[in-house]
């Protein structure tokens, strides 16, 4: 293990906060374990980077309860094993009150045991629904899972009159994951999957199983349950390259601007779930996600010159939850902090907005997920 | 059932194809020196990403692929002259641990400097798909047959015709020999580096229209070629391109008619199989140990 912990990327955000917040007694200690390189680094370099900026914007103000905040970030390089070894040393030697992160599901379930164990309350950032369901005691999570994903592709092909679909779906965790939310869920909305397929996430040409996908009878949708990377743009050229004319669907990992830019013309007409936070612009102006998603986007520029992606917006919610929980619990005793996380109320985040039960440690409702479809090369809202 | 068994075929030989540039260029090298260049795959990615990124920037097509042969030649040469030659006389495991090295460094610095979302070439000619008997495949997958084919047929000719390629041939053979005839068997080194840079980056040229780009994409592209070249038999030309065709028609047959979640599975285990009974691939060398 030590050679991992040598390569391992110490961020003291923290102590670099200005010196105008003089805060007064104990800081309050927030560790953070992200995938800031490796595989999934695309995804845990903005969500540090957001955790750095939010933390600073807080000191700036005062800090919290009067008292600064300190931010430890600790590289678990996309490995969960790493993530678990991080996990012992933020609260061990770092001794944080709150733990935030496990950038994917992977590096989060690598993280529940020894929060669980040593009692520390854990806002993870994983989509997995594996985390909060059967719901453990000190772990929440901020992303909707890929059982609101699934049931809400489901909701509006029902509404759509949609009845037979053919699904392909990633072999990756994610992937297959998807494959069996949607597939336990499509008779309760009346709809039959026909035929299934699975593909890799690095594969290359899928035409065979389009090919396969093409000789089912009468079907009248797809469903591509891909993950992130180049997997949706191949899978979405592949389709229009075998003269498919069906309605399209893809879960939230296909909605970023690459996926438009690498798939081109193919892509019109896709439609996906996702939260408000992802499409800001596309939000009417009464939306609570609104205001708050695009003040993200325009301070993340501001601070770093480069736009912001959507994936910060997790790690962004998790925060506002440890805040707000610390802010009602009147300090950092974990015991009294877990309660007041599970009894969260009403936070709007960037997801949308959280409601916490001793049931349900995620919080958010399937409508938060909004229906959007690619027009003219842009993600449009479907009203 | 015709138009299907085409429409396997169609994509097998594309993806084949880039598996056979790839076992190309490792036959390249490993004819000159006998080392396998884990590498190669880094070549192929660093040549689809420069030609993205000078797309990107503005620039067009033919200027943007002349960089990115341009880009991976000199890296290639580059390993060659300051990784590899100075440790000329290794073993072979220690030479095969610093291509491994190179790849690494070539993935980490196209990672900070062009960053790691992922990329696209255009399509050179179009991306409306052809019609063939029912079966369909888009214009970039002639691309890429064409220019497999084009690249043997100049191969061919080097090692056949060309004083230099025959010269690498007999480096391959006898290094101490060669040198004793006047052959420059440094300069023979470089140029086979050289060579399979610039091999690297067409193919990563070609398929990135299909495939996409990022500064990972080697990785898998190195494997695959890999195990083509050492299906059809390391260090043999043919050998690569029909281990590459085999290996992608297997992959998609097995994709089509078994399923998509044992196309790997099918395609290794075959390599197993002809490795067990052809120890040395389907065209290598058969060599009789003497006892």
């Amino acid at each position: 293990m030590r050679p991992f912990i040598r390569h391992a990327l110490l961020a003291l955000a923290g102590l670099t906060a200005s010196l105008a917040a003089q805060a007064q007694g104990e800081p309050i200690r927030i560790g953070a374990i992200l995938s800031v390189t490796g595989p999934v680094g695309f995804i845990g370099d903005p969500q540090q980077k957001t955790l750095e900026l939010h933390v600073k914007r807080l000191n700036e103000r005062g800090g919290l309860l009067g008292r600064k905040i300190v931010l430890t970030v600790y590289d678990d390089q996309s490995d969960p094993n790493n993530a678990n070894t991080f996990a012992k040393r933020l609260v061990d030697t770092d001794k944080v009150d709150v733990l935030l992160g496990g950038t994917v599901t992977p590096t989060a379930m690598a993280i529940v045991p020894y929060a669980e164990r040593a009692g520390v309350p854990f806002v993870s950032t994983g989509g997995g629904l594996a985390l909060v369901d059967p719901v453990k005691k000190w772990v929440f999570k901020t992303p909707h899972s890929d059982r609101m994903v699934a049931e809400r592709i489901l909701q509006d092909m029902q509404e759509r009159g949609i009845k037979r679909i053919a699904l392909l779906s990633e072999t990756s965790g994610f992937g297959q994951s998807g494959r069996k939310e949607v597939t336990a869920a499509a008779a309760r909305f009346g709809i039959t999957v026909v035929g299934e397929e699975s593909y890799g996430p690095k594969d290359t040409d899928i035409t065979p199983q389009f090919t396969r996908l093409r000789n089912l009878q009468d079907l009248q949708a797809m469903l591509i349950f891909c993950g992130a990377g180049t997997s949706p743009a191949v899978a979405i050229k592949n389709y229009a390259q075998m003269g498919f004319r069906l309605p399209v669907y893809m879960p939230h990992a296909a909605v970023n601007q690459e996926f438009i830019k690498l798939g081109g013309a193919p892509t019109e007409g896709v439609r996906m779930p996702t939260t408000g936070f992802v499409v800001p612009d596309a939000l009417e102006d009464g939306d609570p996600q609104k205001a708050p998603s695009l003040d993200y986007y325009r301070s993340f520029k501001e601070a770093y010159k480069v736009d912001a992606s959507p994936f910060g917006g997790n790690v962004a919610d998790a925060l506002a939850i440890a805040v707000d929980g610390i802010r009602r619990a009147n300090g950092t005793d974990r015991a009294k902090l877990r309660d007041a996380i599970e009894s969260t109320r009403g936070l709007v985040g960037l997801n949308g907005t959280f409601t916490m039960t001793p049931a349900n440690h995620n919080g958010l409702k399937t409508d938060s997920l909004r229906i959007i479809e690619v027009r003219d090369g842009r993600f449009e809202l479907v009203k | 059932m015709l138009s299907e068994l085409l429409q396997f075929l169609f994509s097998g030989l594309t993806v084949g194809a880039m598996y056979a540039l790839a076992a190309l260029g490792y036959a390249l090298i490993y004819n000159a020196s006998h080392i396998v260049n884990f590498a190669q795959g880094e070549f192929i990615m660093l040549g689809a990403m420069t030609a993205a990124a000078m797309v990107e920037a503005g620039s067009g097509l033919p200027l943007a692929v002349a960089a990115a042969i341009l880009a991976s030649v000199l890296t290639g040469a580059c390993m060659e002259r300051f990784a590899v030659r100075p440790a000329r006389g290794a073993p072979l495991i220690t030479l095969l641990i610093i291509t491994l090295g190179v790849a690494l460094v070539i993935r980490g610095v196209v990672q900070v400097v062009l960053g790691k979302g992922n990329h696209a070439l255009p399509a050179f000619s179009g991306d409306a798909p052809l019609r063939v008997a029912g079966a369909t495949l888009v214009p970039q997958s002639l691309w890429v047959l064409g220019v497999t084919l084009a690249v043997v047929v100049v191969l061919a000719w080097y090692f056949g015709r060309t004083l230099s390629g025959k010269g690498m041939l007999a480096t391959s053979h006898n290094p101490l020999a060669a040198a004793l005839v006047g052959i420059g068997t440094d300069r023979v080194m470089l140029v086979s580096f050289a060579m399979s840079g610039a091999l690297g980056a067409i193919g990563g040229v070609i398929t990135a229209p299909i495939t996409f780009t990022s500064y990972d994409a080697g990785v898998v592209l190195g494997l695959k070629g890999f195990a083509a070249a050492a299906l059809g038999g390391i260090g043999s030309g043919p050998g690569a391109i029909v281990g590459g065709l085999v290996l992608g028609v297997m992959e998609a047959l097995a994709a089509g008619y078994v399923s998509a979640a044992y196309k790997d599975a099918v395609a290794f285990v075959l390599i197993l199989l002809v490795l067990m009974f052809l120890p040395r691939g389907l065209f290598g060398a058969r060599v009789t140990e003497r006892v």
